[in-house]
């Protein structure tokens, strides 16, 4: 086995373990329904059988010993009751810890413990294992290589094979039909007697080309549609969507690879614009547009919902409803809001802590809540949706809220800020983002280690994401996250700052003005500009980046923002916008506040990209300074 | 069925062992030492099965399939890869060159007889 289908196998497990956790959580509301717990039941079927190909003997047999038991659950002969979908967790975690080379020992009790609750209902099922469902397909041309599909049916007839029906789906329009290609499957009940291995023993010649799909028929088998001949007319079914699984790195790998391919680019069209050479030009244009589409289709691929990571989420507050004690419904919407695969793993640890914080710090015990009037679970809700070129994420709970006294309280005492601070109570509730800041006056296992919140802020700053909290006292907080929809590539606005480039994300652009003539000369101290009737406070980027000489004649003002915030960065020269590959800076360089990376330039030179969420904070900071 | 199964091996005693078991099940055989000597033999009559080796001078097993998969008629005819080593690129290469089926050296009579049924059908 290579490496590569080890790691495929690797990544499959995984989801289906994801999967099966979904499924079994999804059990707590709906335990009724059969589809789900056979939808269960067959992750749980396939871990098994892929953990069997390769080589996890433990797995294999753990699965196949619990799915013996859970027959019961499905044959609708024990009920699903929290016991069982606690067990079922415990046994799916036991199954997660035994992919990456855990011990076994905790699986006999799991077992032991299973039996004891379903045989408890019911006498243990020693009849016969159900009958397979066996359906495959040939590869196309494998009756010019000398296939021949009737003696493989042969061979599974005297398996005892029933029930067989030929899959007339994927035959062609009559006039596309090709007689040496073999456009039909088949579909049959074997005998649960016959070992799966026997059966794969059928198609030894023919794995490489087959759609195998064995499974365990149910005792209620889905509703078996007659195939009927497809019209001459052709086409009855859409034909089957394929897809593929990658390793997340192949897909780093591309992002890299089109990021150079996006300055090869950059320096291609640079010199043939020297050249002159009509030409060159078209076919520059044309890898230009090549790249460009190059880099579209990467993204897209790159973009993962968010409902990816919901999953642990729900485990999650599943837990907690027991170590806290508490009652907590956990609501999702815009789990298909998607972004770049990065910026949703990074996502995933500051949105676990939250929610942590939200369970633990912010929900009421129900007494509490009963008193002041709420229901007594209590809900944590998180929301994306698309705002632009940037995704918002929500996450609320109708919790006491953060007490802005408190929180002032302990900030004054941590040193936080100074006793006679004047601040509002958004940057007081805001002050919970700061380094060894906790509200909780007990440590507990769950959250106030006095650590996390300044982690969740620091990832949000690498994020390139701003966070604001919203809280009123008694009706909850809300946190909002505004994050990049991507971290790899992004358009850029090129400028000149006293002769060297720097680029600004066009997305936090605004807009663009003359820096009028009264304030161009050098810093006359004015430090607003009115823009559309309003004061916008600007900064004089000559000055930030310390560089003598005189300013160009005309200044630009670009106005950037910032989550509700608005800040004016002077220039000296706007070149134009350009794709921009982000490069990180080494950690030598990340003390670096107002620059949040580098990129390569046409040339080969670099431009450092200036940090809008930091200058805006900058340029806010400075305002309220002076108007304190 | 009808028709000859054509067995392609520069080992005599190999040849001989598989299609005296052939015979013995009842197929027609024919034999060729070389795969360039196999093709002339499918060229004058297209056999309805073929059995070969991989190592052989002149021509090789994966050579024969490609240079017999040209061939008119050949369609549907089951190409069965013989080797010695165990190897998957090896029959991935040699499916893709258009073999149907394969068997790792050593094998007995009975092994032989069940890949042939498999292919060939009872």
């Amino acid at each position: 086995m290579t490496d590569e289908t080890e790691e495929l196998f690797q990544i499959e497990a995984r989801q289906l373990a994801e999967s099966l956790e979904a499924g079994l959580l999804d059990m707590k509301s709906r335990p009724d329904d059969k589809a789900l717990i056979d939808s269960v039941f067959r992750d749980l079927h396939t871990l098994k059988g892929t953990g069997a190909m390769f080589g996890q003997t433990e797995l294999a047999q753990f699965l196949h010993n619990f799915e013996t038991a859970f027959e019961a659950v499905r044959d609708g002969q024990f009920p699903v009751t929290p016991v069982l979908i606690n067990l079922g967790l415990r046994a799916r975690d036991h199954a997660v810890s035994l992919l990456e080379g855990g011990p076994p020992d905790a699986g006999a009790p799991l077992l032991a413990e299973l039996d004891a609750l379903v045989t408890g209902a019911v006498p243990a099922d020693t009849d016969a294992p159900a009958d397979w469902r066996l359906t495959f397909r040939l590869a196309p041309d494998c009756l010019v290589l000398g296939t021949r599909p009737h003696t493989l049916l042969d061979e599974l007839r005297e398996m005892g094979a029933s029930d067989i029906e030929p899959l007339l789906d994927r035959l062609p329009d009559l006039p596309d039909l090709r007689p040496d290609l073999l456009h039909i499957g088949w579909r049959m009940v074997l005998p649960g007697s016959r070992t799966e291995e026997e059966i794969r023993e059928v198609f030894v010649f023919n794995e490489t080309e087959l759609v195998f799909d064995l499974s365990r028929a149910t005792e209620d088998p889905t509703p078996h549609v007659k195939e009927t001949a497809p019209s001459p007319q052709g086409g009855s079914a859409a034909p089957e969507r394929a897809m593929m699984r990658v390793p997340a790195e192949r897909l780093d790998e591309m992002m890299d690879r089109v990021g150079e391919l996006v300055i090869a680019e950059a320096r291609l069209s640079e010199l043939v614009a020297q050249a002159g050479n009509p030409q060159l030009v078209a076919v520059a244009e044309e890898i230009q547009r090549l790249a460009t589409g190059m880099r579209e289709t990467t993204m897209s691929i790159r973009m993962t919902p968010i409902g990816s990571i919901t999953g642990r989420f729900r485990r999650l507050i599943h837990d907690l409803n027991t170590t806290l004690g508490k009652q907590i419904e956990f609501e999702t919407d815009g789990e298909d809001t998607k972004l770049d695969k990065t910026v949703i793993e990074m996502l995933a640890d500051p949105l676990m802590h939250l929610i942590r914080n939200a369970a633990d710090h912010g929900l009421e015990a129900a007494p509490d809540r009963r008193a002041m009037g709420k229901p007594d679970t209590g809900t944590i809700r998180l929301a994306a949706r698309y705002s632009g070129a940037e995704v918002v994420i929500t996450l609320s709970d109708d919790g006491r809220g953060l007490d802005p006294d408190r929180i002032r309280a302990r900030a004054e005492a941590r040193g936080l800020i100074a006793p006679d601070a004047d601040m509002d109570v958004a940057k007081i509730q805001a002050l919970i983002l700061e380094p060894g800041f906790s509200t909780a006056d007990t440590v507990t296992e769950l959250s106030g280690r006095g650590v996390g919140m300044d982690v969740v802020k620091r990832t949000m700053e690498q994020l390139r994401a701003s966070i604001d909290i919203e809280s009123e006292p008694g009706h909850g907080t809300q946190i909002h996250m505004r994050l990049p929809l991507t971290l790899a590539i992004i358009d850029g606005l090129l400028v000149e700052i006293a002769g060297e480039r720097y680029t600004i994300p066009l997305l936090a652009v605004e807009h663009i003005i003359e820096l009028p003539e009264d304030h161009a000369a050098h810093d006359d101290g004015t430090r607003f500009l009115n823009i559309r009737d309003q004061l916008v406070p600007f900064l004089r980027m000559r000055d930030l980046l310390d560089s003598s000489g005189p300013p160009a004649p005309f200044q630009k003002v670009i106005v950037v923002t910032a989550g509700e915030l608005r800040v004016g960065l002077t220039v000296d020269r706007i070149i134009g916008s350009s794709q921009t590959v982000i490069k990180q800076l080494s950690p030598l360089h990340s003390g670096l506040k107002i620059f949040s990376g580098a990129t390569i330039l046409g040339d080969g030179s670099v431009a450092l990209i200036l940090d809008v969420p930091q200058l805006v904070a900058f340029g806010q900071s400075r305002e309220s300074m002076e108007a304190a | 069925m009808s028709g000859e199964i054509l067995v392609i091996d520069d080992s005599d005693s190999v040849r001989r062992l598989v299609t005296s078991a052939l015979r013995l099940a009842g197929y027609q055989t024919v034999e060729a030492p070389d795969g360039q000597i196999g093709l002339d033999k499918a060229r004058s009559k297209m056999p309805s099965a073929v059995i070969t080796d991989q190592n052989m001078p002149n021509l090789d097993g994966i050579g024969f399939i490609r240079a017999f998969r040209q061939l008119p008629g050949s369609a549907g005819v089951p190409v069965i890869f013989l080797s010695t080593e165990n190897a998957d690129t090896l029959k991935h290469k040699a499916r893709e060159a258009g073999a149907i089926g394969w068997m790792t050296k050593p094998f007995d009579d009975r092994k032989l007889m069940s890949v042939v049924q498999k292919v060939l059908g009872r």
